[in-house]
């Protein structure tokens, strides 16, 4: 380092000009709704049971390698006969499905036995899914990283899927690819849809109403159980979605991608206020910009610490994130 | 209470009463009552446990020191055995009694301990080693180590102030993963060399010197270190008992009412956190000379992880649980490793922990039920996958002798796709059915489940063992919160209601 970082930064800044602040806008954007729908999955937990679902990077991580499988079942990517559109609302719905049921299990497994145990207890039994999982992707993968072959971007595959995800069209001269507005659209469409689920039907006032005060809920008459599964079922399902979205857009996954996302989801849902959804969204689109400027100007290397200084640095100042409510204590 | 938003005012409802799980607290007692039915406990386990509780502390330290101290001369013979099971094992009691006192004495969720034994490990590699051309003595090197790591982990602590528990372990968490990445990727220059090496760490570290007295081999190594543990045990258990240590316990209990009775609560959080990562400093320099390196790699969280493992497994705020914590997951550990001077002795650990779970089922015909069922289901299987794809199904060996084992699980001759991974996941799915059923269900359920047990283990976890040790931990914290939240030698926690 032969200047100091603040001329580097603006260097960098200088070198890469409007072309290069606005693909960084694009990624930022992109990558952003990822974390923002997993984000969704910490807070709704977060907001229910106070727990800290350390798991759940690990379910987004379950739900690209489903994906994945579906893809390699109808014969990978290069198959040229299966109609493609089917095939990745496929892969959504299988990924979708299958990750919800793992957060069900998950939480009857290892949550449920601890409601009323001390604070740290599900914590640790948290820490305890995260290594199960992770560890046993390891297993089944043999540690590989897998390709979402010809999805790849950039990819120089012969496939039909390919050409399709990574055509790429302009706007004022800014090159988008289907992909990224693929899972732009996809996941604002299911943000859309978790509004309104929680804030417009019966089910989502139970939620809304357990979170607030669980044993005035159940006196309510309120199934507490079946809320917090469901609760668990929508967060993973979401988790999914965003695993099959990463995998089309990266174009690869490895068992290590639930902790590396976990951890920056977690810090979208506390920047954005634990506990609301509305936060949540906001906090993972500023996350992921933070993380693809912090990239593009400061360099790869130091972006994951830019992050998470931002995050201890908004704890400290204001603990309850952006749109969180004020914890208060009472005696 | 700041866990449910109740209003003042409105009484609590009153409490159910604890449905068939035990881990509920129980709501109105105090400790003492709490661990009562671990006291009258009757039979050979309950004199065990008197004589433990009767036994005053100084002479089970002693003993220890006794009995750790005679190892080398008769069970640790050679020189590989004395630096994987007993440095090793001491190396995690000095990881475990650190981490102890923030998690176990003071109840803050500390992620970030792999940093400061990073940070303690880094000081003395820069210090003593020809990487900077500095050789400076231990004496003065690990002092350095120790106030390097407790600088950050005050300023943590600082922030802890305003923190409730669960942000002070992300934060904490975000701060271990910086120190990696710190280390690993970004590694500053400084005097024409990256700080902390990159990704090959800092090689050739200088070994322990004090006073000119260099501590070299594996065994003045081995008694070093059982001198630094039992000190650093006996300094902690000091600080427990003292006014200190009871306002932690009382801080870590109920913070509002610590802070109404005038104690500093969030003074106490930042001493609990000096302290863990003074000792953190202390170790992690000691595993940098013992090493010879300072790799970044190796504080990440799986070695967290382990640690956590270590002093939930023995019982938070226990001393001696650590210790036991660490016997415990070390030798299982080193037994688990791909290459062992002991290459048999990792099924017979498997099998007889298996053993010993299902013996200690109440009452004694459900623990009859299940052994049978296992058997037999074996056998059955066995026959009926034998009669239908012959012996390209059950012709496989397994590994390490034990060739009787092959009459009775289901070892493939060569491999088949993915039978391995299909294997793993009806494992999985048939332990989640398990711990849904209920009364004889799962009794009958659980004879087949650990059949398949034995056989993902022959065909596929025996042969990956260091992904199986983690599947392991990950495994046991689970099951530990879910069965005995306190740990073996923890005491059980109550809330005061």
């Amino acid at each position: 380092m032969h200047h100091l970082l603040v001329f580097n930064i603006i260097d960098q800044i200088r070198t890469l000009g409007w072309p290069g602040f606005w693909s960084l806008l694009r990624n930022g954007i992109v990558s952003g709704s990822l974390l923002a729908l997993i984000a969704l999955g910490y807070t709704m937990v977060y907001g229910i049971l106070q727990l800290l679902n350390f798991a759940h990077g690990d379910i987004y991580m379950v739900g690209a390698f489903i994906g994945y499988g579906v893809l390699q079942a109808f014969g990978g990517a290069e198959m040229a006969s299966f109609p493609i559109v089917p095939l990745i609302i496929i892969m959504f719905a299988v990924a979708m499905v299958g990750s919800g049921v793992l957060g069900v299990a998950i939480e009857r497994v290892a949550y449920k036995p601890l409601r009323n145990a001390p604070r740290i207890a599900p914590l640790i039994s948290a820490l305890g899914v995260l290594f199960f999982l992770e560890s046993s992707v390891q297993l089944l993968t043999n540690s590989a990283h897998v390709l979402y072959e010809g999805v790849y971007l950039g990819g120089n595959y012969p496939s039909t899927f390919g050409p399709l995800l990574n055509s790429v069209f302009t706007v004022d001269g800014i090159p988008f690819t289907t992909v990224d507005t693929l899972v732009v659209l996809a996941a604002v469409a299911l943000m859309v849809m978790l509004v309104w689920l929680v804030y417009r039907t019966r089910f989502g006032k139970a939620m809304r109403a357990v979170a607030f005060d669980r044993e005035a809920a159940a006196m309510m008459g309120i199934d507490v159980d079946r809320v917090i599964s469901m609760t668990f079922f929508i967060g993973s399902v979401l988790a999914g979605a965003a695993g099959v979205m990463y995998g089309l857009y990266i174009g690869d996954t490895s068992f290590t991608l639930g902790f590396q996302y976990g951890l920056l989801a977690f810090t979208a849902a506390v920047v954005g206020g634990i506990g609301s959804i509305p936060g949540a969204m906001l906090g993972g689109l500023l996350v992921g910009l933070f993380q693809n400027f912090a990239t593009g100007y400061v360099g790869g290397q130091w972006s994951d610490i830019v992050v998470f200084g931002i995050l201890i640095g908004f704890l400290i100042i204001r603990p309850n994130g952006i749109l969180g409510s004020k914890a208060i204590q009472k005696v | 209470m700041s866990d449910t938003p109740d209003t003042p005012g409105v009484p609590e409802p009153p409490p159910e009463p604890p449905a068939e799980t035990e881990s509920g607290p129980k709501v109105g007692v105090d400790s003492w009552v709490a661990s009562h039915e671990g006291r009258t406990q009757r039979g050979p386990l309950g004199w065990l446990a008197h004589g433990w509780e009767s036994t005053p502390d100084w002479i089970k330290l002693l003993a220890f020191v006794a009995i750790a101290a005679s190892l080398p001369y008769w069970l640790l013979r050679s020189e590989g055995d004395l630096f994987n099971f007993g440095l090793y094992t001491l190396l995690f009691v000095g990881f475990g009694l650190g981490l102890n006192v923030v998690v176990g004495y003071a109840g803050l969720l500390d992620l970030g301990y792999v940093a400061f034994l990073g940070i303690g490990s880094y000081t003395y590699a820069l210090l003593s080693s020809p990487y900077y051309g500095i050789h400076w003595p231990a004496e003065a090197v690990i002092p350095i180590a120790m106030l390097a790591a407790t600088i950050p982990a005050a300023i943590l602590g600082f922030s802890a102030r305003r923190l409730l528990g669960d942000y002070l372990a992300i934060v904490t968490l975000f701060f271990a993963e910086a120190f990696v990445v710190f280390t690993n990727v970004a590694n500053p220059v400084l005097f024409g060399k990256g700080l902390t090496g990159g990704a090959n760490g800092i090689p050739q570290v200088d070994p322990l010197t004090f006073f000119g007295y260099k501590i070299s081999s594996t065994k003045q190594e081995y008694f070093f270190l059982i001198g630094a543990v039992a000190v650093v045990a006996g300094a902690l258990y000091l600080a427990n008992q003292s006014r200190t240590g009871r306002a932690w316990r009382a801080s870590r209990e109920d913070p509002l009412a610590a802070e109404v009775m005038s104690m500093p609560v969030n003074r106490l959080k930042i001493l609990a956190f000096i302290f863990s990562s003074a000792v953190a400093g202390l170790f992690g320099a000691i595993f940098a000379a013992i090493l010879t390196a300072a790799v970044s790699t190796q504080f990440g969280i799986p070695f967290l992880i382990t640690i956590y493992a270590v002093i939930i497994l023995g019982g938070l705020g226990s001393i001696a649980g650590v210790f036991v914590g660490a016997i415990l997951i070390n030798c299982t550990f080193v037994f688990l490793e791909p290459q062992t001077d002991h290459p048999g002795f990792k099924r017979w650990l498997f099998y007889g922990a298996i053993i010993v779970l299902v013996a200690l089922l109440k009452p004694w015909y459900k623990a009859v039920v299940v052994f049978v069922g296992t058997i037999a289901t074996g056998f059955v299987a066995h026959a009926v996958v034998q009669a239908w794809g012959g012996s390209a199904w059950t012709g496989g060996k397994t590994i390490n002798g034990a060739s009787w084992l092959s009459h009775w699980v289901i070892i493939p001759k060569t491999s088949h796709g993915n039978f391995d991974n299909i294997l793993y996941i009806g494992l999985v799915v048939a332990m989640v059915v398990v711990m849904m059923l209920k009364g004889w269900w799962r009794i009958i359920a659980l004879g087949p489940t650990l059949y398949l047990t034995a056989v993902v283990w022959e065909n596929v976890l025996s042969e990956n063992p260091g992904v199986t040790a983690l599947i392991l931990f990950g495994a046991m914290l689970v099951g530990l919160m879910i069965k005995r939240p306190q740990g073996l030698l923890g005491q059980a926690r109550v809330e005061i209601v």
